[in-house]
């Protein structure tokens, strides 16, 4: 169910002047939206399994954030890497996760990405470049400096996308890995969706600059601020990042202001923000605003943003129905995998 | 169709709900996102939102109820629906969190040996192995370690085993390391004297009979293949038969002691002495009663002379209900013998030696063999030690009655 | 094998296999605080820098756990990854990427990723290092399920582990010995790989096994000296790896020794003695145990300052000498 559509904006630049616009293709703009579709109705699909009681443990959904997990994805090649964070299914999403193969993680099943093995906080894709959504606040990030490394070693022309919330930029392996990053100008680019809290401590209270963005210029690297529900301000920003890194200038920070408008996690009481916010950000929806961006300016039909709609729902309710008939792994195999075959152990 | 009010999950591992409160009822018209009623958790209490816009129908949960997640507890009816009868909402019945059955091959409890049943015997694992492959319980086992505490070195002690080789002894001057058999003697036979009440019985026993039986079975032994005689039987063979003829005969000396009871045993298993370098065995020949004096003579051959080169399995000398020593081929006129607990009895044999003997007041020479018995006391007593030598001598001096 | 046969130190050793490894793969690089000109904290590394280049011989900033978190990155994106903690005990600011990431990446990504990553880590007392520069916290490590746990003994050992470490696909810490690098002994000049999981039986004996680990192999030995002109016949065994354990060894020698002491240096409660006693203790190893199972292991408190204290608060000789004379005379 989604909010009334943000008017489209008139007054500024004709939005198919932006570069946005003029690199991606109708086709390619349209692929973006039934991601960001594809996000929400998995996000809510998600959201009512675990309610019914049907899946494992907690998630930590993305509802609201869906422009800057695929503005940030939607310049990436296969070959590029991203790590990501413990709100990681948009993320995963955008770099060309199947949801149904995700849902059968989620449900602990044996066809899942990891068979079953990791559930909703280590969802990863290897071979299309996702090192893995991160159950420690700030893991991936070192990790995605590492990856970029490798790819600098290997004079590749890749680059590693770091996706990390507000809260981790608090962390110690957040400072390091990004100085090290910068002293050694390797191709990774840090995407911060800061949605303005931790779990319940908002920015306000917990870090002592005003922007994470403030905190690039200690690691000498262009720190950029967009506005997180905007697809196409996010998309140029990373653009611009990733050029900065294949051509070999180094990091780049750039901080999608967001929301997320559910809790931290399904247990979230929401007491430490109010329902009068929840409901303001509420209005400024990324699918409601891109849905409009694209009809106003004829690159989609009312009619093709509904059928994207729902091919999104079906695609959904397909996913969820193959993850509920999928294999649960036998009590026998609990060791499996711990190390590689063939080598002591 | 009626939107579903289900009682969400909203904690790990969380099974159920309880309803603490609705703030709606029956009839009510909500709109999407307005409270509908809150779950009772552990946490603070969790809010539960309308998911869509309509009038609530059917609840079927009340406050303090508790629903299993996953459950409707309400309608929501749209335009133009009306509450005609309750619709069943198919509850969909909470996953259960899977636990792993408990693995069969958990913790098993130690099951004591029953040796120790009448109490504590510290031993170490080696030890025990050791006493319940030979046979021989902890009970009657001294240890030398800690506390009391039974080593192997103290159970190969009493089993005459060689099997571990034990680090050697250092000393200044030339010392010769004790093996398994010599501690084994050492500490049997010391116990053994210690605390066995012996006493002595003597016999003389002629033996001109026997040697002319013996002289014409051995005569007419039939040959084998080889043109070799099929038995070639000894005094000692005669020996063997006759104690054991004896002990079937008085079966109360046919003994061992035990605390907690003497046992009388069915069989006549005779030990026999065998000297080997270094110490002695006493392979044991099992139901010597029931065996014919060839069989006899085969059985000891082959035990005396697997004994000699170390070769005999524990229970091929352990047990016995008595024991023959003889040590006649040295000349020995006449010894006594130290038991061999638990037996009961041990028969100390000399030589045979030619004397003149009264016989109607004439002096007649006759070859004769010195025997001894020695009897436990606490088992046997004079007259049973008596009875038993008394037997004994009848059939040395008269073999054809063991054939009766 | 005619290959020649010369003697270097466990440091030389060591630093012949990052050469070999880095000469054979392309993909193998260092890093590791001031291991590039500085040659090093022990003097490891030495020149490598010169002979290989900055860019794979990589000195980094004072960050370990960003450090470490990159090298499961670059494991991750097809690099060989060598790190060196300039002390073992800084391997504790690094227990986030260790344990949570490197440890765990294949498992719960159902087999989809190997972790490929070698970790170096100087480690022990006897320098005077004092307490945060001299821990042995090997079994700390080898608790964690996803890692593997060597410790090379000797230069040769040291060598060929490392080499076997490096070729390994999964993450392996290498726990060296600081009063260990000065040590000389024979090193083949070619390559070659000790396997890891396999102990060494460095000396036989009938009366009693000893299983030691690193610095604790030559103290047993020196020991197993003594002790022979008393008669007492030591064997002694070199783990070489903790985790995973070559139990097969260790249980074959206590059925025929009967008696088993554990020495090392690690603290004695909780550490990988309690591991061994009880894994011979659920073998069939345990039918044949006359003794009960000696631990001499580190003291219960951090490493002193004080030599005498700092040479207290770990297993000496003669103290060994002692020990293990008492187990087998049926004392303990």
């Amino acid at each position: 169910m989604m909010a009334k559509p943000a008017a489209a904006t008139k007054g500024e630049t004709a939005s198919n002047q932006r570069p946005f616009y003029a690199k991606f293709t109708p086709e390619q703009l349209k692929e973006a939206l039934r991601r960001m579709c594809l996000i929400r109705r998995f996000e809510e699909g998600a959201e009512e399994a675990y309610m019914r009681g049907l899946i494992h443990g907690t998630m930590h959904l993305s509802i609201g954030q869906e422009a800057s997990a695929v503005g940030a994805t939607m310049a990436l090649r296969k070959t590029d890497y991203i790590t990501s964070t413990h709100r990681g299914h948009g993320h995963c999403i955008g770099k060309g996760a199947d949801p149904k193969l995700m849902f059968a993680e989620f449900f602990g099943k044996e066809e899942g990405y990891c068979r079953g093995r990791g559930g909703s906080m280590h969802i990863a894709d290897v071979e299309s470049g996702n090192l893995g959504a991160n159950g420690i606040v700030a893991g991936g990030i070192p990790i995605a400096v590492g990856a970029a490394l490798a790819i600098k070693k290997q004079k590749r022309d890749d680059v590693a996308l770091c996706f990390f919330g507000d809260g981790a930029t608090n962390e110690g392996a957040f400072h390091e890995a990004l100085n090290m990053a910068s002293i050694w100008k390797l191709p990774v680019i840090f995407v911060c969706e800061n949605n303005k809290y931790g779990m319940s401590v908002s920015t306000e209270r917990s870090m002592a600059v005003a922007n994470v963005a403030d905190r690039a210029s200690a690691y000498n690297m262009p720190g950029v601020i967009v506005d997180g529900n905007r697809i196409e301000d996010v998309a140029e920003a990373v653009m611009n990042a990733i050029a900065r890194a294949r051509e070999g200038q180094g990091p780049t920070l750039v901080e999608c202001k967001t929301y997320r408008t559910r809790g931290h996690s399904r247990s979230d009481r929401n007491r430490y923000r109010t329902k009068e916010e929840i409901e303001e950000w509420k209005l400024r929806d990324p699918i409601g605003h891109f849905e409009a961006e694209l009809v106003a300016n004829g690159i989609a039909t009312a009619d093709e943003v509904a059928a994207i709609f729902a091919a999104a729902d079906a695609e959904i309710a397909a996913g969820i129905e193959f993850a509920r008939n999928g294999t649960d792994p036998s009590p026998d195999d609990v060791t499996r995998d711990v190390y590689t075959p063939g080598n002591p152990a | 169709m009626p939107v579903e009010v289900i009682l969400p999950k909203v904690d790990m591992d969380m099974a159920t709900g309880k309803i603490a409160k609705w703030h709606v009822k029956e009839g009510d018209a909500v709109r999407k996102g307005a409270l509908l009623f809150e779950i009772e958790t552990d946490k603070a209490a969790m809010e539960i939102d309308a998911p869509a816009d309509g009038i609530i129908g059917n609840i079927t949960a009340a406050e303090g109820a508790v629903v299993p997640v996953g459950q409707t507890v309400a309608l929501i009816y749209q335009d133009g629906e009306t509450a005609e009868k309750p619709i069943v909402a198919e509850s969909i019945p909470p996953v259960r969190p899977i636990t792993p059955a408990p693995r069969p091959d958990a913790v098993t409890t130690a099951v004591l040996p029953a040796a120790s049943a009448s109490g504590h015997f510290p031993a170490t694992p080696l030890a025990r192995r050791l006493a319940k492959q030979g046979g021989i319980s902890l009970e009657n086992i001294a240890g030398s370690g800690p506390r009391g505490r039974i080593a192997a070195i103290d159970v190969q002690t009493v089993l005459a085993r060689p099997a571990f080789p034990q680090p050697a002894e250092e000393g200044g001057f030339e010392v010769i390391p004790l093996d398994g058999m010599r501690r084994t003697i050492a500490q049997r036979l010391t116990l053994s004297k210690q605390t066995v009440p012996h006493f002595y019985l003597t016999v003389n026993c002629g033996l001109a009979r026997l040697s002319e039986i013996r002289e014409i079975l051995n005569a007419q032994a039939p040959r084998d293949a080889r043109k070799l005689p099929v038995w070639k039987l000894s005094i000692n063979d005669f020996i063997i038969k006759a104690m054991a003829s004896a002990l079937k005969q008085v079966p109360d000396a046919n003994v061992t002691w035990a605390e907690e009871g003497i046992r009388r045993h069915r069989n006549c298993d005779v030990g026999v002495a065998v000297a080997v370098e270094g110490g002695l065995f006493t392979p044991v020949v099992r139901a010597a009663e029931t065996k014919s004096l060839s069989q006899i003579s085969r059985e000891m051959k082959d035990l005396a002379g697997r004994a000699r080169v170390r070769k005999l399995l524990p229970s091929e000398y352990q047990g016995g209900t008595t024991t023959i020593s003889n040590l006649g081929m040295y000349g020995i006129e006449q010894f006594t013998a130290i038991i061999n607990p638990p037996q009961a009895t041990i028969l100390a044999v000399g030589a045979g030696m030619e004397r003149f003997v009264p016989i109607k007041g004439q002096p007649v020479l006759r070859t004769q063999m010195t025997c001894t018995l020695s009897c436990d006391h606490r088992a046997v007593d004079g007259a049973l030690g008596a009875q038993l030598l008394a037997a004994f001598r009848t059939f040395i001096e008269e073999p054809a009655l063991m054939l009766a | 094998m005619n290959a020649p046969v010369r003697e270097l130190t466990y440091a030389q050793a060591i630093q012949e296999a990052l050469a070999i490894a880095m000469e054979a793969d392309e993909r193998v690089f260092i890093m590791g605080e001031d291991i590039g000109v500085y040659g090093g904290a022990f003097q490891v590394t030495g020149d490598l820098v010169h002979r290989f280049g900055e860019d794979r011989v990589m000195d980094t900033p004072i960050s370990e756990l960003g450090a470490a978190g990159i090298a499961v990155g670059a494991a991750l994106a097809g690099s060989r990854p060598i790190l060196e903690f300039q002390f073992s005990d800084f391997a504790t600011l690094a227990m986030e990427q260790i344990v949570n990431q490197a440890a765990k990446m294949r498992f719960m990504l159902g087999g989809k990723v190997s972790v490929p990553l070698v970790m170096r880590l100087p480690s022990g007392s006897g320098t005077g290092a004092a307490a945060q520069h001299s821990q042995s916290l090997e079994a700390w490590l080898a608790h964690v399920p996803g890692l593997k746990v060597v410790q090379p003994s000797t230069p040769h050992d040291a060598k060929g582990l490392l080499l076997a470490a490096i070729d390994d696909p999964d993450p392996v810490m290498v726990f060296e010995h600081k009063l260990l690098y000065k040590m000389k002994g024979e090193v083949p000049e070619e390559a070659y790989r000790i396997p890891i999981g396999k102990a060494a039986v460095r000396r036989e004996g009938r009366h009693v096994t000893i299983v030691a680990t690193s610095i604790m192999v030559h103290r047993a030995l020196e020991a197993a000296e003594i002790l022979a002109g008393e008669g007492i016949e030591a064997e002694v065994i070199d783990l070489r790896t903790l985790r995973p354990l070559d139990t097969a060894t260790i249980i074959e020698s206590v059925k025929k020794t009967t008696r088993l002491a554990c020495v090392y240096e690690g603290v004695k409660t909780l550490g990988i003695g309690a591991e061994i006693s009880a894994l011979i203790a659920e073998s069939e190893a345990f039918d044949y145990l006359d003794a009960p199972i000696l631990r001499l292991g580190g003291v219960d408190s951090p490493i002193p300052y004080n030599p005498t204290l700092e040479k207290a608060a770990v297993p000496q000789t003669p103290g060994i000498i002692e020990q293990v004379r008492n187990l087998v005379k049926g004392r303990i």
